[in-house]
């Protein structure tokens, strides 16, 4: 199951997560973050216990959108002890995510 | 390893429709898409030239009902990004009814016929800036990033209808859209072009280019040339939108059917590559119109000429 973000929980949920997260910067006008939805859900459930996977509307939450920067979507940002590992905008295939996520669960 | 009749790669419209007629006809069919079916056309925001929707519709929603419409007859679907095409030399004598094999980064399938529906990805400008500044405020798809530059000034570069509907798009939400074209005329079809001229946010730059993106972490503006004149000037702007035509997804397929320069596949009428039982669709294709409705069109050929080259080695094997 993804974790939905916001605002106000980001510090908690990620910054301070104990597990590496995964962050989808997504919005509903966005047709290929819908596109990769049913992926994310499949890497959560794939992955669960050793990564979190987060999903942050966009629209909803200004505030950490504007802190990375983020300018297009959906945006993918990997985050491990409150740092970003990895960021990453576009849809992109499945396959391709997780051998990103792999290269950082790996280390 | 899976074997097929038919493997579709791509599931754009092109792929679909191929999958749609050769599910009808009853021949197994795997469809590979890379990412999820829709493709281009899922990334339009409405399609007003798509017959029999007078009002338009939305690009996502039309792909939809013809992903629906082609799974209902038993066309399958998975998730893959195919890497590799081989095709051994047909031996009619041998008799041998798998052909083609088909792989992906996972798995490897072997079908009798093969259809190609890869379609295009968007062509950069390849100036200084653009790969740094990539989601950070350089996109090549205003439906899927427009609406995140509210009040912001916008430029798109590109003289085509793909161009100009990106600006007309963008003009909903941006405070400013300067469009950037190297010609001193539109290459957009007219009713695109009048929509256009009227439109109050919409300025024009003329006979220009773009040669720098500005920034460090994020877009800040481009530098443009006049070509006219060879004048530089520097215009501020959050976000470029880039629309200067497309680059074929055959990069898998190189050495093993003709292409053109860019890569483009070449294929007779019938939709029939240089090699016997591929088959190629759709905005992938060596062509004039690279639209919806044709893709579609391409698709139910090469979907039916395809079945018709299963029927010749079942034929064959079964004597
Ligand atoms: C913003 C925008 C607006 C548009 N508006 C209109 C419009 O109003 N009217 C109109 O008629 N046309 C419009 N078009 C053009 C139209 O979308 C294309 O002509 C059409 O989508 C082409 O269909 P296709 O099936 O050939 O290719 P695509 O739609 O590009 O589909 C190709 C599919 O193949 C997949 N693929 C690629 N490589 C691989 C691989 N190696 N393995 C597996 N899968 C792969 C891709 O992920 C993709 O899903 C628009 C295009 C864009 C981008």
């Amino acid at each position: 199951m993804e974790t939905v973000l916001n605002d106000g929980n980001f510090e908690e949920e990620v910054l301070n997560s104990e597990m590496p997260v995964l962050v989808d910067f997504w919005a509903e006008w966005c047709t290929p973050c819908l596109m990769v939805a049913p992926a994310i859900e499949e890497i959560s459930r794939k992955y669960a216990g050793r990564l979190k996977v987060g999903k942050l509307n966009v629209d909803e939450n200004p505030l950490i959108s504007a802190k990375y920067g983020i300018q297009s979507i959906p945006t993918f940002v990997i985050f491990k002890n409150g740092k970003v590992l990895g960021q990453t905008a576009g849809a992109m295939p499945k396959e391709a995510l997780e051998a990103k996520i792999g290269e950082i669960l790996d280390e | 390893m899976s074997e097929y009749d038919i493997v579709i790669i791509g599931g754009g419209p092109a792929g679909l429709t191929a999958g749609l007629y050769t599910a009808r006809a009853r021949l197994k069919t795997l469809l590979l898409e890379k990412i999820a079916p829709g493709g281009q056309a899922a990334l339009a925001w409405t399609i007003e030239n798509y017959p029999g929707f007078p009002e338009g519709i939305g690009g996502p929603e039309l792909m939809e009902r013809t992903r629906k419409q082609a799974e209902k007859y038993g066309l399958e679907i998975k998730s893959g990004e195919v890497v590799k095409v081989s095709a051994s030399s047909e031996d009619e004598r041998s008799k041998r009814k798998i052909e083609k094999v088909v792989n992906t980064k996972e798995e490897e399938y072997k079908s009798v016929a093969l259809i190609v529906a890869t379609g295009t990805r968007p062509r950069k400008l390849e100036v200084p800036g653009e790969e740094r500044l990539i989601g950070r405020g350089v996109s090549y798809c205003a439906t899927c990033d427009g609406p995140l530059f509210k009040n912001r000034k916008v430029v798109v570069v590109g003289g085509g209808d793909a161009a100009v509907e990106e600006a007309l798009f963008l003009s909903k939400f941006a405070e400013k859209v300067t469009l950037i074209h190297r010609r001193d005329e539109l290459r957009a079809s007219k009713i695109i072009e009048e929509r256009a001229v009227s439109n109050s946010k919409l300025e024009f730059l003329w006979k220009s280019v773009v040669t720098e993106i500005l920034g460090e972490t994020e877009v800040e503006g481009v530098k443009v040339r006049n070509l006219e004149t060879g004048k530089d000037l520097t215009l501020e702007a959050k976000g470029i939108f880039v629309s200067i035509g497309a680059i074929p997804n055959t990069g898998f397929l190189k050495g093993v059917v003709e292409m053109d320069e860019e890569g483009f596949i070449i294929t007779d009428e019938n939709m029939e590559t240089s090699v016997k039982g591929i088959y190629a669709c759709g905005d992938v294709r060596k062509k004039l119109l690279r639209q919806v409705v044709t893709a579609c069109g391409e698709g139910a050929t090469a979907g039916f000429a395809a079945g018709q080259y299963v029927g010749k080695w079942e034929d064959k094997t079964k004597r």
